[in-house]
């Protein structure tokens, strides 16, 4: 998919996002709105799983470790056809599968996680077990940087390096934003490339809006043989509304009727402007 | 070769050894078979296992936590895994990785709980886990088992091992006895009645079935009072149809566990009993909700009862009423 084809797709993407969000009037918006880019080229671009042979043990993993951003997963699982999309309007309703984290009862999603510091273990493992079967596979997990303090990334980002797992690839998802505040005032953990260096990681950093930057960098992963890779993306919780941009409130906001049609009117000039 | 009662000596040996050599026994015909160790390769006799089979062990060093993501993420591609470290650790550090990355998330993996309950003795309340039962109780998809004999640990390890559901297994430290000529039958979530009697019923799991025994027989010799003794090797799904039948008889119950009065065992019984309308009269011996007195862990038991003498006196007073 080319860049400008993946472009159009985020702003199909973000409409939906926002959309299931006002419908459900719960939602991680902020987050899904800065993970989006990423979900979109990794699932359009990077990885090799698809809707018709899900259970295959050769396909690659991706696993959502920030679980809270789940609507952004929701909509690309649908876009790719794992379920239908009007299964979205039950979002956070009485007996839904389509809960608030990820769980396995839905089609597309490998991994129930939420609390945070756990999609990293679970990777490695994953990963290690491609490694023992001599498979190709690749893991991808995506952490937010609010929840790098979990000492379990830690314990995990070690064996990641002693196993020379090269089949894993980490993602931060770097919006420099948390619940309570700025993630530098909250609990810094900057520099984070220099401290997962150190640990024996092959470290990137992109724009985590940035289509080219982003395919770039994954298409060459692993950065180094025998080392896991981190691609730090740099990225603007809130990304494509700018009423949201950078604004800890929408971390979890939700947008009255009037925001959400300014929200949609935003994203329609965005897409004009990519005819 | 098969793993067997034959060919594994299951008389005076520690739990562990019988183990790491079913382990072996399995992992000969089974790649899929992985022992995910957190530096417990030594504590868990595994270092057999790790020189036979070095492609079949992950070792995560000190880290419980990433031992049990990384035994789930394993399992969830259809390995076999056993995830070992001693109970205290596995149980409460990774607590959330069990509930989680295990339970919730239907990842199939073995967790193995060495040296539990008290088996640390001297060392302290840091190593003992009398918690175990009471939290992991309260956790869906999770199945029990304490064995109490070295048959009962290896048919455990065989079950587990072909289990497409999460299993903790508990084992403790010390050599054990076969505690019974019946070995014919083991299933997770039956209770195994290792000794026939008529006066009352002796409850017991794990490591104290065997001073369970050792009483009932005190009790026969000195007061002519016959205990039925039952291995509940399996907290959960706790055995409700034998309960049933052993509330019918009428006649008083006990139970003993090596687990603190809450949350374990006995609680689990009173439970069952109470809400079946059963009304027998009834008593836990456990460790009590105080700083555990220090000792070995036979000093432990001796102190809290959980002893050949203690639970023969305590069952005395209760057929006493």
């Amino acid at each position: 998919m080319s860049e400008k084809e993946l472009a159009r797709k985020s702003v199909e993407y973000r409409r939906k996002i926002l959309k299931y969000i006002y419908l459900a009037k719960a939602g991680h918006t902020g987050g899904s709105l800065s993970c989006i880019d990423i979900l979109n080229v990794l699932y359009n671009h990077v990885l090799n799983v698809n809707a018709a042979d899900f259970s295959s043990p050769d396909r690659d993993r991706y696993i959502q470790s920030k679980g809270h951003t789940v609507e952004a997963l929701y909509v690309v699982l649908a876009s790719k056809g794992f379920f239908p999309e009007s299964d979205l309007e039950t979002l956070c309703t009485y007996q839904s599968h389509y809960i608030g984290h990820p769980t396995r009862k839905v089609r597309g999603v490998e991994q129930n996680t939420g609390a945070l510091g756990h999609g990293l273990s679970l990777s490695v493992g994953t990963a290690i077990a491609g490694k023992l079967d001599k498979k190709d596979y690749r893991v991808f997990t995506l952490l937010g940087d609010g929840e790098l303090p979990e000492g379990s990334n830690w314990e995990a980002a070690l064996s990641a390096a002693h196993y020379k797992l090269d089949n894993l690839c980490a993602i931060i998802d770097k919006n420099n934003l948390q619940i309570s505040g700025a993630t530098s005032d909250v609990c810094n953990t900057d520099p984070v490339d220099a401290k997962f260096e150190a640990f024996g990681w092959s470290v990137r950093h992109v724009d985590g809006h940035d289509f080219e930057q982003l395919k770039a960098a994954f298409d060459a992963i692993p950065f180094e043989i025998g080392k896991p890779s981190l691609v730090i993306a740099h990225t603007i919780k809130g990304k494509g509304i700018s009423y949201m941009e950078s604004q800890l409130k929408w971390h979890h906001g939700v947008p009255s009727q009037e925001q959400y049609s300014d929200a949609l009117q935003e994203l329609d000039v965005a897409e004009e402007s990519l005819a | 070769m098969e793993a067997t009662i034959e060919n594994i000596a299951l008389k005076h040996q520690a739990n562990l050894e019988v183990f790491s050599k079913t382990l072996q026994m399995l992992a000969e015909h089974d790649r899929d078979i992985i022992v995910v160790t957190s530096d417990s390769r030594g504590s868990g006799k595994l270092v057999p296992f790790s020189q036979k089979f070095p492609d079949q062990i992950v070792e995560v060093g000190i880290a419980e936590q990433n031992l049990v993501g990384v035994s789930a993420g394993l399992a969830s591609t259809g390995k076999k895994v056993f995830a070992v470290s001693p109970a205290c650790f596995l149980t409460a550090r990774a607590l959330e990785q069990i509930k989680n990355d295990v339970a919730y998330s239907d990842n199939p993996v073995k967790l193995i709980g060495i040296s539990a309950g008290v088996s640390y003795g001297a060392l302290g309340s840091t190593h003992h886990s009398l918690h175990d039962f009471a939290v992991l109780r309260t956790i869906n998809n999770l199945v029990i088992v304490a064995p109490a004999d070295n048959f009962e640990t290896e048919q455990a390890i065989r079950l587990a091992a072909e289990a497409d559901f999460p299993v903790y297994l508990r084992f403790g430290k010390k050599a054990m006895e076969l505690l019974s000529e019946d070995e014919k039958t083991f299933e997770f979530g039956k209770g195994r009645i290792v000794r026939e009697g008529a006066d009352l019923t002796i409850i017991a799991t794990g490591e104290t079935v065997a001073p369970a025994l050792q009483a009932a027989e005190k009790l026969e010799k000195e007061s002519r009072l016959t205990a039925t003794v039952v291995s509940m090797h399996t907290i959960k799904p706790l055995d409700y149809n034998l309960l049933d039948e052993i509330a019918l008889s009428g006649k008083p119950i006990l139970t003993v566990e090596e687990h603190s009065i809450y949350g374990g065992l006995g609680e689990a019984c009173a439970s069952y009993l109470l809400q079946a309308g059963h009304r027998n009269a009834f008593k836990i011996i456990a460790i009590p909700d105080e700083y555990t007195v220090t000792g070995s862990q036979q000093e432990i038991f001796a102190h809290y009862g959980i002893s050949e003498e203690g639970i023969a006196a305590t069952a005395r007073k209760l057929c006493q009423g």
